[in-house]
């Protein structure tokens, strides 16, 4: 998920020893938070606050802002050649929208004490990470559709109980951002169902497309639960609500109708339905596919990256002139 | 829907009128999708934001003109059509709308002088003979407003700047300004759909845009090159290359699925 702990087990290690001997914690100041946690109290930024709290939140709030920065490039690559003017309307409304979400997403962390230049600066020397998704390629149409089909749709599924999280600023930020997640959820959805109930063509490259993303967008919710470290802490501090399977999990059981509906087959031959479980069950996940995006960047990461420091390279004579124009005009006023 | 076999390029207008209202509609559509082409490249995000606004009220005023034109003369099967597949020369959008993103600096510089002459082309429309057209140009109005003071606001800046913006500004108008002359001219279709009572005649503000507008780059520390010798054509369909190369892009997927539903 664009805030999914995506951290190796070695950056994990690393991390909990420096906060082992950084920490002047004791027990008591930890009880306490958790004891407010567990009244389901609502933390604000100016709350004291365990340090293993701040720095996830920083760490996760600042990933999300990231990834819906990022996210903006792959779905860029067609507004240019959207196929009718509605569509590059929508298409730059939906773009325009993530970069407000980015936007809101930074402030929230700032609240915690980072400002937004030293994240983009790990954004670029690519200390921090983004969701794995966005380093995939949006080679037709139709990928406009499906990303904001199952991207944004799987983006909703986990951000819906982030709404509650404990964290005020970023539950806030949540509720806003989820109402226009679910608007381009169902604008996604009209792409490909016009390409599904279109000509032969368009029905296949609607198939394509989900052939691609299906798997991918699977992987967006994280590592098994087996393998994140850190899920139970974040749970108790009611930053997560629910496990990395979970959510996937009710991905799965709300998006399979929907491409039934469509005619569209899933990508997936030991997925079925449970009649037991009254859920989905899949096929396993490739997870050296997703540990090799995180590592290697995927096929898009280098060049999304790359995008990304060629805009923040073209900023610094804007930012520039800015600065210098506002201190003559200071300067004036002063004399 | 369909009165055309061809679902690829559209009829020359044949009403000056017409011809008149396809100008306006390609210099808004034009100049949207060169913006269009920052959107996720902007130099910060809030300029992202800035001009991703600009280029979708540009492309939303187009669809409505270019819908409008259909409703005068039914150039093509539907107005995806008319905007999307049409031969570079049956383009009828000013050269400088066309002209590329080189920098941040030729962008705004672009912007302000096409937003201050489209402001005075669309007042000369708001007692329009044909009502719906009045009505677009006075809902295009107050968006035109906006676009002009962010333009404005950043001619400043950069012209005033630093070194380096202010010979990148240099440098924009420079490259920019030889396509003015061409926003004020007054050709025979023009002159027709000013007789036809479609719009008063703004050429004769010429004369206080320029004005206007040196003064602001005067202020942004900035002067126009003189002796400038103009360069024309694009509302009679000479455009130069860079617009085949928006083309290409523009055109894609309808030239390659005509007929189809998006
Ligand atoms: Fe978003
Ligand atoms: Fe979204």
């Amino acid at each position: 998920m664009y805030s999914t702990d995506l951290r190796t087990d070695a950056e994990k290690r690393r991390a909990q020893k420096a906060d082992a001997k950084r920490s002047v914690e004791d027990a008591a100041f930890l009880d306490a938070f958790q004891a407010r946690i567990d009244a389901g109290d609502i933390i604000e930024a100016k709350d004291i606050m365990p340090e293993g709290y701040r720095k996830t939140l920083v760490r996760q709030i600042s990933q999300h802002a990231h990834s819906e920065i990022v996210g903006m490039l792959p779905e860029g690559n067609w507004v240019t050649r959207a196929p009718t003017l509605r569509r590059k309307l929508i298409l730059l409304a939906k773009i325009q929208d993530e970069a407000g979400h980015g936007l809101y997403l930074y402030s929230a962390a700032e609240t915690l004490g980072r400002s937004r230049d030293d994240m983009v600066a790990d954004l670029l020397s690519g200390k921090a990470k983004y969701s794995t998704i966005f380093t995939y390629p949006t080679p037709t149409w139709a990928d406009m559709g499906t990303i904001g089909w199952l991207v944004d749709g799987a983006a909703i599924t986990n951000q819906i109980p982030l709404c509650r999280c404990s964290f005020g600023p970023y539950a806030r930020a949540m509720v806003r951002v989820c109402k226009e997640e679910s608007f381009h959820q169902r604008q996604g959805y009209e792409i490909v169902t016009t390409l599904a109930q279109g000509t032969p063509e368009q029905k296949q490259m609607a198939q394509e497309s989900l052939d691609r993303i299906w798997w991918p967008s699977l992987m967006m919710f994280g590592p098994p639960d087996g393998a994140s470290a850190h899920s139970s802490q974040n749970m108790k501090w009611k930053i997560k609500r629910h496990s990395n399977d979970e959510l996937r999990q009710r991905f799965i059981d709300t998006t399979v109708p929907q491409a039934e509906f469509l005619g569209l087959k899933i990508p997936d031959p030991d997925l079925k339905w449970n009649e037991e479980r009254g859920r989905y069950d899949f096929g396993d996940i490739d997870w050296s596919e997703m540990w090799a995006v995180i590592k290697g960047g995927g096929i898009c990461g280098k060049a999304r990256i790359r995008a990304r420091k060629a805009a923040h390279k073209e900023g610094e004579w804007v930012r520039a002139a800015a600065a210098a124009y506002a201190q003559k005009r200071n300067s004036e006023k002063a004399a | 829907m369909n009165s055309s076999p061809n679902f690829i390029g559209a009829m020359i207008p044949a009403k000056p009128e017409t011809n008149f209202v396809l100008r306006c509609a390609d210099n808004a559509m034009i100049l949207g999708q060169r913006l269009s082409e920052m959107c996720g490249h902007a130099p910060e995000l809030e300029l992202d934001l800035a001009l991703t606004n600009i280029s979708l009220d540009l492309i939303g005023q187009a669809g409505l003109l270019y819908d409008h034109v259909q409703t005068l003369e039914k150039l093509a099967p539907n107005a995806d059509v008319l905007a999307l597949t049409r031969d570079q020369n049956a383009y009828l959008n000013c050269l400088l709308v066309a002209q590329p993103n080189v920098d941040f600096a030729h962008i705004v510089l672009r912007q302000y002088l096409f937003s201050t002459f489209q402001k005075r082309q669309y007042e000369a429309l708001l007692s329009s003979s044909d009502e719906t057209l009045a009505a677009i140009a006075e809902k295009s109005l107050k968006e035109i407003a906006y676009h002009i003071r962010f333009a404005k606001d950043w001619v400043l800046r950069l012209g005033d700047g630093t070194e380096d913006s202010h010979e990148r500004m240099a440098d924009a108008l420079d490259c920019l300004w030889r396509y003015s002359g061409e926003l004020f001219e007054k050709d025979s279709v023009l002159a027709a759909a000013i007789d036809a009572g479609l719009l008063t005649d703004f050429t004769d503000k010429y004369e206080a845009w320029q004005i206007e507008v040196v003064a602001l780059l005067a202020e942004a520390t900035l002067t126009p090159p003189d002796d400038t010798h103009m360069l024309k054509g694009g509302y009679q369909g000479h455009q130069e290359d860079h617009l085949g190369h928006i083309l290409t892009d523009m055109q894609y997927m309808q030239l390659k699925y005509p007929s189809l539903q998006w």
